[in-house]
């Protein structure tokens, strides 16, 4: 049931190879979110996919077809811009019709299916102003009508909430999920914040310098990471990794403790608290070991230790997340 | 304290810049009043006599001449002729600069010296080695072609004229497009490539809407220019044949040092003035438009 296959794509910019190997199958229907540190190869690969780079290596198959050389207006994908790409010169109205117009359409028909992508993105108020005349949320959202009025294969979105304010970006986030969902398109969502990639994602793709790190349901990589990279990226705040004898005793080179799983017990590592951050909801606590790693555990509020406390933490076992010297988790 | 303190550095400040503002305002009034005065006085320099207070006789002369209304028309007819030439080969010339695979930078200086080259130079340089019937290199090519040989400014020396200023201008232009070109965001071109523009819907729609504004901009300096275009008709036509090339700057030049009519020049050159006003002002309206859009 995969829409979009990915056969050992590979992009260099001269030595680097900024997209290396990649093999992927994009499920119908559902929305993959790539996630990654800055300068990993995500846009590259969506602009891979969208047709604006032709890979080095490799094939791309849509729908079954081999479309690795196709030009891009022919693949039928839509792809939203970080900067949105809006054209400054056209109405809102126009922005959004302007693929059926160029497909030759009929100009009654174009009208209609621009009012309704209008109405479904509470558009309709500003259908004949500029893009100059938007906020930058009304930009975002012509940018989105504009690649759901063609109707097509799938959509590739790049970062496109990246320019708005955080309480708007929270908003965004669920709209764009919820009409993703409505119209049933296959959808892939390039972002570097793994908070975005957690609540939108059907399924996450890991990358670090052009390789999958790990791909699935966010509660898996979540859960199970499969390396330290992936269990260092995913999760907020970070995981604690600690090495050396505290490892050992576990019988691994490395692990890591998400904030949720440690505990205050009377048996553990002793630490002194330096920072305790107060959510409202939650609060993280910053400890220090002995040693001089530093940890991070969470707390229910009320329940804080005091700035400068000593106290002795230890983790929930079963959570406990280990890995090999080479950094792959161990079974 | 401050209130006071601010006071005395503006009037200081205002001090400061009277003798700039004496000077430039004499410098402004002073030709402008004299240009007032002469044309009110009836001032031939081959009379013996002083010049006598002749009223609006100067400008009345002046509207009842032909010729006058001959070089208007030739004026703006230029003007037209040489913005549509220069920047309609500044547009082409920046499109294809634009995609130059490789030699783009010597390509550019390649593009920019005739702008360097002085103005009777280049038009003499067009007479006598491009345009001549008998040695020019159109000549040459037409009689390659076995084409008889065009005398240009025989026969059409406003065109010829026009296509001498248009080169000196196309530098200009051309630059200002392919600065303009490299403006135009990219993902923009690559959002309209997915929408399915090829290279006609993309020009149409993205590039040349975009170049609008660069273009209001070179064609209002270059009308500044243009409309007081001397050199060029001075060296290659004389303002001949006949009249044929004579603008209100080569008019008003005749008056004044041919015909020394002194009165006649300076009403000329006031109703110039005029006429460069309107059309200043219908410029920088359709400009205006285009720049706030
Ligand atoms: N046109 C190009 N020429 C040369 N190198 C490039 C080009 N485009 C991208 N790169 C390099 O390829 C690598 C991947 O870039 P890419 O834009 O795909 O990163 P990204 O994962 O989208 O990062 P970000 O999260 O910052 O957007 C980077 O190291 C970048 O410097
Ligand atoms: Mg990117």
């Amino acid at each position: 049931m995969s829409q979009i296959e990915l056969h050992g794509i590979t992009k260099r910019f001269g030595d680097h190879r900024a997209v290396d190997r990649i093999d992927l199958a994009i499920a119908r229907g559902g929305m993959t979110v790539f996630v990654g540190p800055s300068g990993c190869g995500k846009t590259t690969l969506l602009r891979l996919i969208a047709g604006l780079e032709d890979p080095d290596e490799g094939r791309l198959l849509i729908d079954d077809e081999d479309m690795t050389g196709t030009a891009p207006a022919q693949r039928g994908l839509a792809m939203v811009f970080q900067s949105y790409a809006l054209y400054p010169h056209m109405t809102v109205r126009a922005n959004i019709g302007f693929a059926l117009k160029l497909a030759g359409m009929a100009r009654p028909e174009i009208d209609a299916r621009v009012e309704r992508v209008a109405a479904m993105l509470h558009l309709t108020p500003y259908l004949d102003r500029r893009p100059a005349a938007l906020s930058g949320g009304q930009r975002q959202r012509v940018a989105i009508g504009r690649a759901v009025v063609r109707e097509p294969r799938a959509f590739l979105f790049d970062e496109p909430l990246s320019n708005l304010d955080a309480a708007l970006r929270g908003r965004m986030r669920v709209e764009l999920r919820r009409l993703q969902q409505e119209l049933g398109t296959t959808a892939i969502y390039v972002t570097h914040d793994q908070a975005e990639a957690m609540t939108m994602a059907d399924r996450i793709v890991v990358f670090r310098d052009g390789r999958i790190e790990q791909a699935g349901r966010p509660l898996e990589l979540y859960h199970r990471p499969a390396n330290r990279f992936v269990a260092g990226f995913i999760g907020s705040p970070a995981m604690n990794f600690l090495a050396g004898p505290r490892a050992a005793t576990f019988g691994a080179a490395e692990i890591a403790i998400r904030p949720e799983d440690l505990t205050v017990a009377a048996e553990g590592w002793s630490g002194t608290v330096t920072v305790v951050e107060h959510l409202g909801a939650e609060s993280y606590v910053h400890l220090v070991l002995e040693d001089g790693a530093p940890l991070v555990l969470r707390s229910r509020p009320g329940e804080e230790p005091a700035n400068g406390a000593k106290l002795r933490v230890a983790p929930v076992a079963a959570k406990v997340h280990r890995f090999g010297s080479d950094g792959l988790a161990l079974g | 304290m401050t209130v006071r303190a601010s006071r005395h550095a503006r009037r200081l400040g205002r001090l400061l810049v009277t003798p700039s503002v004496v000077a430039l305002l004499a410098w402004m009034i002073v030709p402008l009043a004299m240009t007032l005065w002469f044309a009110a006085l009836d001032y031939r320099l081959l009379d013996a006599g002083p010049a006598r207070f002749a009223g609006l006789a100067n400008f009345a002369a002046l509207l009842a001449d032909p010729g006058f209304y001959a070089a208007v028309i030739t004026t703006l007819y230029l003007l037209a002729l040489a913005l549509a030439l220069s920047v309609g080969g500044g547009l082409v010339l920046a499109l294809l600069l634009d995609v130059a695979a490789f030699g783009r930078g010597a390509l550019r200086v390649l593009v920019i010296s005739p702008f360097f080259v002085m103005p009777t130079v280049a038009a003499l340089v067009w007479k006598n080695l491009m345009m001549s019937p008998v040695s020019g290199v159109l000549a040459w090519i037409a009689q390659g072609l076995g084409l008889p040989a065009f005398d240009w400014f025989a026969h059409a020396p406003l065109v010829a004229v026009a296509i001498i200023v248009a080169w000196q201008w196309l530098p200009f232009a051309a630059l200002i497009f392919l600065t303009a070109l490299q403006s135009l965001d990219s993902e923009q071109r690559e959002a309209a490539q997915l929408d399915g523009a090829g290279p006609i819907a993309m020009l149409r729609y993205l590039t040349l809407p975009h170049l609008a504004r660069p273009a209001a901009v070179i064609v209002m300096i270059e009308t500044l220019f243009l409309l007081s275009l001397f050199a060029e008709i001075f060296v290659t036509t004389g303002g001949g044949p006949g009249n044929a090339t004579t603008n209100l700057a080569f008019l008003i030049y005749q008056q004044a040092l041919q015909s020394y009519d002194v009165g006649g020049a300076s009403a000329a050159g006031l109703v110039a003035v005029v006429l460069a006003n309107i059309v200043a002002f219908f410029m920088v309206r359709l400009i205006g438009r285009s720049l706030t859009a």
